[in-house]
């Protein structure tokens, strides 16, 4: 099925976000990012893949609109700004914990973005139910977190991000917690759902495998300095399946991608 | 879409071995019912045992009743000097529920306002840190002398002593929030109010429940301790003065009778405690969470 309803990264996408030469040194003197540029366009599914300690989640929080960079900008087109000059809160956020209240159900958690806009929890009945829904948790509504396995409050934190319906979803490493098996249910849940809605994510992984197999394009980050150093658009046609994974396509690109985070990690041997 | 399931049967509500718990209470004798009844069943035994054993050996050796009074004469001595004992009994919860309650307030509000900022922190903590450390007897004679009642000096010690526990507990429940979760919440715009309100109170709260339990026992300590000053200052009626009062008179059976009180308020002092912790915690928290592996 190649002529899927979206242009997913297509070029002619217009700009979400862009980081401008962004970079940020903490108050201890360590240089999280240097000079990160990154244009991110509607409808993608873009991957930062990168060793560990590269400022992956440094960006994403820095997008998400926490924490200012030390210097560099963030550009949302004009749509998106507040009186305030940050970023609407149509950032839904994933971090690698499920990061529940575990005092709430499931329905409060998720119910949370709205409560704190003020809405009530009637009227954010029917969204809080949609978000549930579209995760496969609409029967868990009253469950405490403790009565979920770690896929099922994962699923919880995605329908949290969901539930308010963002512009843009940024997940840092949301399954790298998780065992492989539910790894690829929601893999593929999560590519069915950016298939149906045509969101927009970024996507940080470890994983060279679940990066090639999501996203439309993948940012490839060198540690010490945080910085890009490569690009590489995954040019599979979409929705993607079990079948894609055991294609010639695929271990191409799973290839390519491979030695470019190579070339990342022996970047830094040499500094 | 496919949706996932269930896919940790284990954890959810229908789990065997939760259904399996609720029938035991009321289906025939399994394996595991000894175990609830028991629970009861020892302590009492064991109870009446000691009490069987002492009214016996006091009985049998004829020991006179100013140096050990045996259990029914205490009994006894609870009954006919029970207008004196009660009003001291009275007077004694008064002072520590009232200093319990006051702690309660004092300590969450200073609690939340050291969690507000870190000056008034600064400013405030080190004397709680001394009200805490100098030590309550010490410090009962100078209150004595500036209150303008026993009452309000036997309140203000209990209260210097229940509210530290109070203070220090939600003090670092406040604080030790999630910073993902504060993150989530800076993110979706949280006000300080709705921040304190969804994510840090309900936080504090098992660490509060913690410190209360401790207060509660603390401030019946306290209200005692601070009664000896007192009762030495010449003033005062509640238990720990009586107490003082058989104890001088030699009559034993009443001391005992006053102290069997003191102990009894405070062992319903750490039950009612504990049930208000379970009753707000059972839902959630893992301490009140059976473990069903
Ligand atoms: N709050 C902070 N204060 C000081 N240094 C920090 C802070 N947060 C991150 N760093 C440092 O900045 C660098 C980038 O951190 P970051 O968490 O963005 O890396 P990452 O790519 O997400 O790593 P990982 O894959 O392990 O999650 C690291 O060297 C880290 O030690
Ligand atoms: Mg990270």
């Amino acid at each position: 099925m190649a002529g899927n309803a979206h242009s997913h990264g297509g070029q002619t996408a217009r700009s979400l976000v862009a980081l401008r030469s962004v970079s940020k040194t903490f108050s201890n003197g360590t240089v999280a990012l240097k000079n990160m540029s990154l244009d991110i366009r509607e409808g993608e599914f873009v991957s930062l893949l990168g060793p560990s300690g590269c400022g992956k989640s440094t960006a994403l929080r820095i997008i998400a609109g926490l924490g200012e960079p030390t210097s560099g900008a963030i550009d949302w087109p004009k749509a998106n700004y507040d009186a305030a000059g940050r970023a609407e809160p149509e950032v839904g956020f994933v971090f690698q914990e499920p990061t529940l209240m575990p005092w709430a159900t499931v329905f409060d958690n998720v119910w949370l973005p709205f409560r704190l806009r003020g809405m009530s929890r009637s009227a954010a009945r029917e969204r809080v139910m949609d978000a549930l829904a579209m995760v496969g948790l609409e029967k868990f509504g009253n469950a405490y977190p403790r009565e979920l396995s770690g896929g099922m409050k994962m699923r919880v934190s995605i329908a949290r991000a969901l539930v308010t319906r963002p512009k843009i979803l940024l997940m840092d490493e949301p399954f790298a917690a998780l065992d492989e098996i539910t790894r690829f249910k929601l893999n593929n849940d999560l590519l069915r759902l950016w298939e149906n809605f045509g969101w927009t994510v970024v996507f940080v992984t470890h994983s060279v495998i679940e990066s090639v197999y999501m996203s439309s394009r993948i940012v490839v980050m060198a540690a010490r300095p945080g910085r890009v150093i490569d690009d590489i658009a995954i040019d599979a046609p979409f929705p993607r399946s079990d079948e894609f994974r055991t294609s010639p396509l695929y271990n191409d690109y799973s290839r390519t991608v491979s030695q470019a985070l190579h070339s990342a990690m022996g970047a830094n041997d040499h500094l | 879409m496919t949706l996932i399931q269930a896919q940790d049967p284990a954890s959810t509500p229908e789990d065997p071995e939760t259904v399996a718990a609720n029938e035991d209470v009321l289906a025939t004798p399994s394996s595991r019912r000894p175990e609830r009844w028991l629970r009861f069943v020892i302590p009492v035994v064991m109870l009446l045992l000691l009490l069987g054993v002492w009214q016996v050996y006091v009985t049998m050796a004829n020991v006179p009743q100013y140096i050990l009074p045996s259990p029914l004469r205490i009994a006894q001595a609870l009954g006919t000097d029970w207008g004196i004992l009660g009003s001291a009994l009275l007077v004694t919860l008064k002072i520590t529920l009232s200093a319990l309650i006051l702690a309660l307030i004092g300590g969450v509000v200073l609690a939340v306002l050291m969690a507000q900022s870190r000056w008034i922190e600064l400013a405030l903590y080190p004397y709680a840190v001394i009200l805490q450390v100098t030590p309550v007897v010490a410090i009962a004679p100078l209150i004595l002398i500036y209150a303008p009642s026993t009452q309000v000096a036997l309140l203000f010690c209990a209260w210097i002593v229940a509210f530290f526990p109070v203070l220090s507990n939600t003090t670092q429940g406040l604080k030790s929030t999630d910073h993902n979760l504060l993150n989530l919440f800076e993110m979706y715009r949280a006000s300080r109010w709705q921040t304190l309100r969804y994510l840090q109170m309900p936080n504090a709260l098992p660490y509060f429940l913690a410190g209360l339990r401790i207060a509660g026992g603390l401030a019946l300590i306290a209200a005692v301790v601070a009664e000896f000053a007192a009762g030495s200052a010449g003033a005062g009626s509640g238990l720990a003065f009586r107490l003082l009062e058989a104890q001088f008179r030699l009559n034993i059976p009443r001391l005992f009778a006053a102290l069997f009180l003191l102990s009894m308020t405070g062992v319903v002092i750490f039950l009612g405690t504990s049930l208000i912790s379970h009753l707000l915690l059972r839902k959630w928290h893992e301490s009140s969470i059976r473990r069903e592996n």
